[in-house]
């Protein structure tokens, strides 16, 4: 099939965020798909250290220098050495959509050799509606070849704006510590060729690897919580953003898809480390599985950050008692919002503006 | 839940004849079902002698033997068309049905060989599905997965599987207007996973190659629902999706799962979906309105069985469908008459 596109789809409409500790030099391989674009850099850690970006992108860097400068005491809610700091970006961003990706993760092939787009596919994900409330078992519909199968109700064959695209990754899972030392050569090399939308309802945990979002619609959910340096724990923030996400995105009607595209995920954490890291939140996960599960919103929380504020107040009120952390995570909410709103003045209206056509 | 092995010996694969000449389908079929017991039901308005080869150990049951059976049950039971294969699903006495239509054969996976879809439904229904939590990797029991960072401990031994439903390439189960305007869109995605259908979440579910746990969900697979002009291509009927919408209510309240994805089979070509247009079905709009009775439906604590289950969901359908329309006082009238053969067959 010809591409009779002349310019890159969306290219003055994303922005890619990047957190970075180490170097840039995975840009290198993603090159012929993300020089169109603008990037973030977000760089963590020792803000003194030269983070090198390779020629010819174009790009913006935040250092944690940068990060305090501009927020000043509301850049608490902002994680140090973690990767959780790249919601940053996203609340300096100024596009409509962001598509982030993890250092380590390079350009992979289909099973016909050919290499993926990975951005392209989170494209066509996020401009193509989503079916939360009943389930087709031919997967995405709108995608080329497929359709909506017999018995899928003709009303809800519209769908809903699709606020989340979800990406998946071969080679190195994405399992917790406990997995990876039980099962450290296990490798991921099953291409599953389909894009699908989480039903309304339903949790998931959301990786932050391989991520794509309408910021217009969903942005101010996407905080990732407080990880890393002085906090108990770490690799939860993806997660803590997916829950959060997830429930408000079943509140407005909006929907999440999962699956395409896959990037290759070239390295393994250490499991030891990551067992530190996410042992609190194993058994914390227990009481939080519940909490989001059964949260509900009011009917006056019809933008992403009344319900998030909303959220913020369960937090508290419910999970303060399973540790502390939870009181401070639940103001660290509150001053996110506070900060998304001083940098993005004029957004606000979310309340699930259809975006794209439906084919 | 640990997996278990399913043995041939538990399974019936059920196959509804609704053409006389069965040769080509089961020679097809031949590496795989001549391993199993199989029980052929014959379309009661299917006129004539069904043709099948020789070497399969059968059951064939005929409109003679459904007549006995329905006796003078309600005759708005009908097993007649695409339902008579729930004849066969009555008659089994296996843990484990699989059924497959007729106009189905083996397909091919995307490196070239037969998928065996028996093995494949049998798999699917003896390891525990995870329908309380989406697992982003899809079926965390098969070779090379498992669940991902963030998936709860606690629900990582999953629960039992109560119903398996396969796909098709080529002919997909679309309905006719869809196929009518895309007439030469055929399904040759091979799509390769199985996930298990969350809790509370709708699907439509179809009968043209699907398998489940008799013993589990038995009574909720029974033939209630039909258009009154329902025709025998698999675009003119909805009996499939409102069983399919029982079955699904009856796991979630059961704490069962749903599983969607492998096998596939390929579909051959029949019918035309634009004569299929020609004809009026008053149920299809009936069924858009089922959809919110359906998904807000919630069983009383007290209902342990399938049986159970069918029977309030048949009393729900009475109260807040059957005011709006006589076919569902009908639809309802005759789940509680299924669920009483139901019993009656088991005891036999």
């Amino acid at each position: 099939m010809a591409n009779s596109k002349s310019s890159p789809a969306l290219k003055d409409e994303l922005d890619i965020v990047i957190p970075t500790i180490r170097n840039l030099d995975f840009l290198e391989m993603w090159r012929p798909f993300f020089q169109p674009y603008h990037l973030i850099i977000v760089q963590d850690g020792d803000p003194s250290k030269i983070i090198n970006v390779p020629e010819g992108f174009d790009y913006e860097l935040y250092n944690r220098n940068d990060i305090n400068k501009i927020l000043g005491p509301k850049a608490s809610c902002i994680s140090f050495k973690d990767s959780a700091c790249r919601c940053f970006g996203y609340m300096v961003s100024k596009k409509k959509y962001i598509f982030t990706i993890d250092d380590d993760c390079f350009v992979a092939k289909d099973p016909t050799g050919k290499e993926i787009n990975a951005l392209e596919q989170h494209i066509k994900n996020l401009l193509s509606p989503s079916t939360p409330f009943f389930f087709n078992t031919l997967y995405d519909p709108y995608r080329e070849g497929a359709d909506f199968v017999r018995g899928y109700p003709f009303s809800l064959r519209e769908g809903a704006p699709t606020a989340v695209s979800h990406g998946l990754w071969l080679n190195i899972p994405d399992y917790d510590a406990p997995t990876q030392l039980v099962k450290p050569r296990e490798r991921n090399t099953r291409y599953v060729d389909a894009v699908m939308t989480i039903p309304k309802g339903t949790l998931f945990p959301m990786c932050g690897m391989n991520l794509a979002f309408d910021r217009e619609l969903i942005g101010p959910a996407m905080y990732f919580g407080l990880m890393g340096d002085g906090q108990p724990i770490g690799r939860y923030d993806d997660m803590w953003a997916g829950w959060c996400t997830k429930v408000i995105c079943d509140h407005l009607g909006l929907g999440i898809k999962t699956g395409l595209p896959y990037i290759w995920h070239s390295k393994a954490s250490n499991p030891f480390v990551n067992l530190k890291k996410e042992y609190k939140g194993i058994y914390w996960q227990e009481e939080l599985i519940p909490f989001f599960q059964s949260a509900t919103l009011s009917k006056d929380a019809n933008t992403v950050q009344k319900c998030y504020l909303e959220l913020s107040k369960q937090v508290k009120a419910k999970l303060g008692k399973v540790d502390d952390y939870f009181n401070k995570l639940a103001d660290a909410m509150v001053t996110w919002i506070e900060a998304w709103d001083e940098l993005n003045p004029s957004t606000g209206a979310s309340t699930g503006v259809p975006n794209g056509t439906a084919k | 839940m640990s997996e278990t092995s399913i043995n041939h010996d538990e399974v019936d694969i059920v196959i509804g004849a609704l053409q006389l000449d069965l040769t080509s389908f089961m020679e097809e079929w031949r590496p795989v079902f001549s391993q199993f017991h199989l029980i052929i039901v014959q379309d009661p308005d299917l006129k004539g002698k069904l043709e099948i080869p020789a070497g399969f150990n059968f059951d064939l049951y005929t409109k003679s033997d459904i007549d006995g059976v329905l006796g003078s049950s309600s005759n708005a039971i009908s097993f007649s068309g695409y339902s008579c294969r729930y004849f066969g699903y009555l008659m089994s006495q296996k843990k484990y049905i699989i059924a497959i239509d007729d106009d189905c054969i083996p397909a091919k996976d995307s490196t070239g060989n037969f998928v065996d879809a028996v093995a494949q439904h049998m798999t699917n229904l003896s390891t525990p599905a995870t329908p309380f939590f989406f697992n982003t990797l899809y079926d965390p029991f098969c070779e090379g997965a498992d669940f991902v960072r963030g998936y709860p401990f606690s629900l990582r031994s999953g629960v039992d599987c109560g119903l398996s439903c396969g796909l098709w390439l080529n002919l997909a189960d679309l309905d006719a207007p869809t196929q009518a305007l895309k007439p030469e869109l055929r399904n040759n995605r091979y799509v390769d996973t199985v996930l298990t259908v969350p809790a509370r979440t709708m699907m439509p579910v179809s009968g043209i190659n699907i398998g489940f746990n008799r013993e589990l969900v038995g009574p909720a697979l029974l033939p209630a629902f039909r258009l009154a002009k329902e025709g025998n291509l698999r675009w003119e009927t909805v009996e499939d999706i409102w069983t399919g919408m029982c079955v699904k209510v009856v796991c979630d309240h059961l704490r069962l799962g749903v599983k969607s994805g492998l096998p596939y089979v390929w579909r051959k070509e029949r019918g035309n979906a634009i004569e299929s247009l020609k004809k009026e079905w008053e149920g299809v709009k009936l069924m858009e309105d089922v959809v919110p009775f359906f998904q807000s439906l919630r069983l009383s604590t007290s209902a342990a069985t399938a049986e159970d289950c069918v029977s309030e969901i048949a009393a729900a359908v009475k109260v807040q469908l059957a005011p709006a329309n006589p076919i569902f006082a009908r639809a309802a009238e005759n789940m509680v008459e299924l669920v009483k053969l139901w019993k009656r067959a088991r005891t036999q």
